[in-house]
């Protein structure tokens, strides 16, 4: 079978399989930003034990391993009476680890915004959640975003990790495509050139234009 | 499901092996990675523009791509052209060469952040390449890039779990091979998830250690 009649054959296959992976990488995105906003502003309290919980869970979970977390979540969170469908735990697992990785990056960035704006808006009367969103937040958008954007290209490389436990993206139509058809070559360099672009040609210049805007913002460019 | 303590010991031996296992996969892999690293990084500071063109798209190529779909493709397509690897090979082999292209980045960011000055002082003092790479500028790179290869240690380790996909004896398939057998999942994976915590965290603060003291013997300070 020649690559064409292959490609004619399967590509739609591996398509639809793109089309679950793009789905799971962007709930487990939304479920990383929202966690590493709640994380990274926990590390920051002067609360004692706001801030070891949140050093707890980053340490945990960038400590342990992704595949292990996703095991355990959808093999043995059901032993103790908790059953979730394999999407709901390869999106749960996946923006759980992201977000711990996440809140340290919210943190550096909240950090790095100068001492004098704070006392600024403090000067100017500023309730501390109006600082804090009008004031301290967006000047972090535009230090966040570049190690934020290498946090998303490895999140969509990390949710090939679904398809073993029986989420039908990508990497599981693969799997299949090879057990039935034995073309492993063309099955899996064909996966492989699918990720490709789905992170050269559509997620990494999105989140380029994403870091430009934010520059503008803050008037750099 | 209760946890069982007798259950625990029983299969501790066992997981010790395969921690074992899941260290030397690690550690091979790791040192393939540094020396496919710094291949990559010098086959993008030739004099030929061609050359660094393409070994600059191969990097981004397996950059962009999944680890796990890498594994699948090397252990399943090398058979095809008549090679035979074993799964330890296939996963050793793809780990190398998937973090290789992360460490190419950190010795090229390294190399960078050698002030150009320093080329120019050298070259001044009429000094040859060869001298001014080992005495000046590799003492100068070398803390520069010793956070990221660092971190890269400790993500390879984590990232070993999925040999298992490919058959390779280590830590989490051992735990899937006890589950299989005993039809108890508990015990095993939460077992893999403490041992990874308990060595990745003071592996990660021992590097910080590192990082500190290099710094220190070369005078400089860090916050």
């Amino acid at each position: 079978m020649s690559y064409l009649e292959f490609l004619s054959e399967y590509l739609p296959k591996l398509v639809s399989g793109a089309g679950m992976t793009v789905m799971v990488m962007i709930c487990a995105t939304v479920l990383a930003v929202v966690i590493s906003i709640i994380f990274g502003l926990m590390r920051l309290s002067s609360n004692f034990t706001i801030q070891t919980a949140a050093t707890v869970y980053i340490e945990f979970f960038r400590g342990t391993s992704l595949l292990v977390q996703l095991y355990w979540i959808y093999y043995v969170l059901p032993l103790m009476g908790l059953t979730l469908s394999p999407f709901v735990s390869g999106v749960l697992a996946l923006g759980l680890n992201f977000g711990a990785y996440g809140a340290e990056v919210f943190r550096g960035g909240i950090q790095s915004v100068p001492r004098g704006q704070y006392e600024a808006a403090i000067a100017l009367n500023m309730s501390p959640a109006k600082r804090m969103l009008r004031i301290i937040i967006p000047q972090t958008f535009s230090l966040i975003l570049p190690p934020a954007a290498n946090l998303t290209v490895e999140l969509l490389k990390a949710t090939a990790l679904v398809a073993l436990i029986t989420v039908v993206d990508l990497m599981f139509v693969a799997k299949q495509l090879n057990a039935t058809t034995w073309l492993s070559a063309q099955v899996f360099g064909t996966t492989l050139i699918v990720y490709y672009v789905m992170a050269r040609f559509g997620l990494i210049p999105f989140l380029r234009s994403l870091e430009g805007r934010a520059a503008r913002m803050v008037g750099k460019s | 499901m209760e946890w069982r303590w007798d259950f625990t010991w029983e299969i501790l031996p066992r997981m010790l092996w395969a921690t074992g296992n899941t260290l030397m996969a690690a550690g091979v892999g790791y040192l393939i990675a540094v020396i496919v690293g710094l291949l990559l990084m010098l086959g993008q500071r030739t004099p030929y523009r061609l050359v660094n063109f393409i070994v600059r798209e191969v990097v981004e190529f397996i950059r962009s791509t999944p680890l796990l779909v890498q594994l699948f493709f090397v252990f399943f397509v090398a058979p095809q052209f008549g090679i035979k690897l074993s799964a330890w090979t296939a996963g050793m082999l793809t780990i190398g060469l998937h973090f290789g292209t992360y460490l190419s980045e950190v010795y090229r960011g390294a190399l960078e952040g050698v002030p150009k000055a320093q080329w120019e002082a050298c070259r001044a003092l009429n000094f040859t390449t060869a001298y001014t790479y080992r005495k000046i500028v590799l003492p100068q790179a070398f803390p520069i890039a010793l956070p990221g290869m660092g971190n890269y240690l400790v993500g390879i380790f984590k990232d070993t779990p999925l040999l298992a996909t490919i058959g390779v004896a280590e830590l989490m398939h051992t735990a899937n091979a006890l589950g299989a057998e005993t039809y108890r999942y508990l015990e095993p994976y939460t077992m893999v998830g403490f041992i990874f915590l308990i060595i990745s965290l003071p592996t990660a603060m021992g590097l910080r250690r590192l990082e500190a003291a290099v710094d220190r013997a070369q005078g400089k300070t860090r916050y």
